[in-house]
């Protein structure tokens, strides 16, 4: 049976150019950059081309950039280094409602530890106000982190204004922009932001590598002591394949990024037109148009997710879902509450996320073996009983 | 993440459905907590000898009711009054620990309809037996206003926010 993946927020295969420009890094190249003799100097200057690309990717100087082990890495590194760096000057932290869990649980350590953490509303689209974001900065705010996009209802923020508004009042700004970058534009001078989290396994790169580009000039902590890696910033022997490969896919994401927009926005629309032709009481979930391209996010009334995924699974169907049974802490989904999504209704959350070795036949196949399983589903549900009955 | 048997219960539930003018009716969960649970029973000489139900949840929501239903159909009141949540996980050859609180949902609606078979049949002055709180994550019975549980040392507050 043939499978369609469509769960690439949660990982993706890497490209083949990828893969193969790795794989001499595991097997000849195996130098630790450290060393000063010529296998070391190889290794080193892998890691350093790499991070030219990376930089590239992003509009950044090369030498801003800290290679980490992965997203969840260089967000902790954000917050905590930030933190940990400015407290004689404040100890207010700004942070979204819908954030990532390695930001959300950063900050609430960080609030055990003495910090004030507000955490800002999002509209019903999980988009965040400018304006919000303004009057909650005090004089004690050192840092403000909003994520760029959010892979749960694929919403992308208003970066830019947001960081115009931190310039003016001086504050430091991070954004969480692991499942932007590669995948849509991403400039940190454009967005005016100071601190940016990105991860090579977001756009078809390895996992185990990851980066946090540091505006120069802007004082961090490191998390790890060590070595002095990264300027004494990120203790630790690189990952050089990983970081190797991560360069890669960050060279072929510039070239590539408009026709990967262009292309899982046509396999996304497929879906976000048909569905509700196909299966009534479904309603979509994060903002219409500012939204990353080859995301689907919907909710399906009156059933509850685990159960839709696994249906799917058997049909050969990856996809991912923000219900409470999904996910190990047994809560529905932060992201879904923050909007204003009732929790009943985000129980229903489905999650289809395109990429690029997805075909629009994937977009008709899920088309085709959804409402069956939504019927089903309803038809053993006392919750759609009940609304049925009401409605009558 | 699941056994077989739960599979199975999943993919094929047994006694799925409404019985009209049921002799007994339970239901337990709320959509909110992602978990609910209706229990239909036909009761013949203390005898259960017809039992649907209909279930909002999650995959082991599914197999634990269709689980109870198949312990609970042909047995006495009592019997079946005796199905508990333990019964029901090694019948389906376990459950992962975070689901366990699933397998309590089943066997209450289970029992919530003996007891509104109970109360139609004697009336009013029939006393429901007060209900079991178990921890989710350790499966340990709890005094019922425990804030956390004595087991495992996890915080009960959502499970008793549910109201089962």
């Amino acid at each position: 049976m043939a499978v369609i993946y469509t769960d690439h927020v949660a990982a993706m295969p890497i490209h083949p150019k990828v893969y193969e420009a790795m794989v001499p890094y595991f097997k000849e190249f195996y130098g630790n950059p450290s060393s000063i003799h010529e296998d070391g100097e190889k290794a080193r200057e892998a890691l350093e081309e790499a991070r030219g690309r990376v930089g590239r990717l992003i509009g950044a100087q090369a030498e801003d950039i800290i290679f980490t082990s992965c997203g969840t890495e260089s967000n902790n590194l954000a917050l905590k280094g930030i933190a940990l760096a400015h407290q004689a000057k404040g100890k207010e932290i700004i942070i979204s409602g819908i954030e990532h869990f390695s930001i959300m649980h950063c900050a609430n350590a960080l609030e055990k530890s003495g910090f004030h953490i507000t955490r800002l509303p999002v509209d019903q689209y999980g988009m965040v106000d400018p304006a919000v974001v303004e009057r909650a900065i005090t004089p004690q705010t050192i840092l403000v982190s909003i994520m760029h996009s959010n892979p749960e209802v694929g919403t992308i923020e208003p970066i830019a204004e947001i960081g115009i508004i931190t310039r003016a009042k001086k504050v430091l700004f991070h954004t969480d922009a692991v499942d932007s970058v590669g995948n849509i534009p991403v400039d940190v001078n454009e967005l005016n932001v100071d601190l940016l989290s990105l991860a090579g396994s977001t756009f078809y790169g390895p996992k185990g590598a990851g980066a946090l580009y540091l505006r120069k000039g802007v004082k961090i902590q490191p998390l790890l002591d060590g070595g002095i890696q990264e300027r004494g910033l990120r203790a630790g022997t690189e990952n050089v394949p990983a970081i190797v490969g991560m360069g890669v896919a960050a060279e072929l994401a510039l070239e590539e990024i408009p026709k990967r927009m262009s292309y899982l926005k046509g396999l996304a629309g497929r879906l976000t037109e048909q569905l509700p032709k196909r299966i009534p009481y479904i309603r979509f979930l994060g903002h219409p148009t500012q939204r990353l391209p080859g995301n689907v996010s919907v909710a399906v009334e009156y059933i509850e997710g685990e159960a839709m995924l696994l249906f799917m699974d058997m049909e050969g169907v990856r996809i991912s879902s923000g219900s409470a049974c999904i996910s190990r802490s047994l809560k529905v989904s932060h992201v879904m509450l923050a909007m204003g999504v009732d929790a009943a209704t985000a129980q229903g959350s489905l999650l289809f996320s395109f990429g690029m070795q997805n075909k629009p036949e994937d977009a008709d196949r899920i088309l085709e073996v959804l409402p069956p399983i939504v019927e089903r589903l309803r038809n053993m549900s006392p919750v759609y009983r009940k609304a049925m009955a009401k409605k009558a | 993440m699941y056994t077989q048997t739960v599979m199975d219960h999943f993919k094929n539930p047994r006694n799925v459905g409404v019985i009209e003018g049921a002799d007994g009716v339970g239901e337990v969960g709320n959509p909110v907590c992602g978990d609910m649970m209706t229990f239909y029973i036909k009761v013949k000489d203390n005898v259960i000898e017809d039992v649907k139900f209909q279930t909002f949840g999650c995959g082991a929501a599914i197999a634990v009711s269709s689980m109870v239903s198949e312990m609970a159909l042909g047995k006495t009141i009592e019997e079946a009054f005796q199905i508990t949540n333990k019964k029901v996980a090694e019948a389906l050859e376990g459950l992962p620990k975070q689901k366990m609180h699933c397998s309590n949902l089943g066997a209450d609606a289970l029992h919530k309809a003996i007891e509104d078979y109970k109360m139609k049949k004697e009336g009013k002055a029939y006393k429901p037996t007060p209900k079991k709180c178990y921890c989710p994550f350790c499966d340990v019975e709890n005094p019922n206003e425990a804030a956390f549980c004595t087991g495992c040392g996890k915080g009960l507050q959502d499970e008793h926010e549910h109201g089962h």
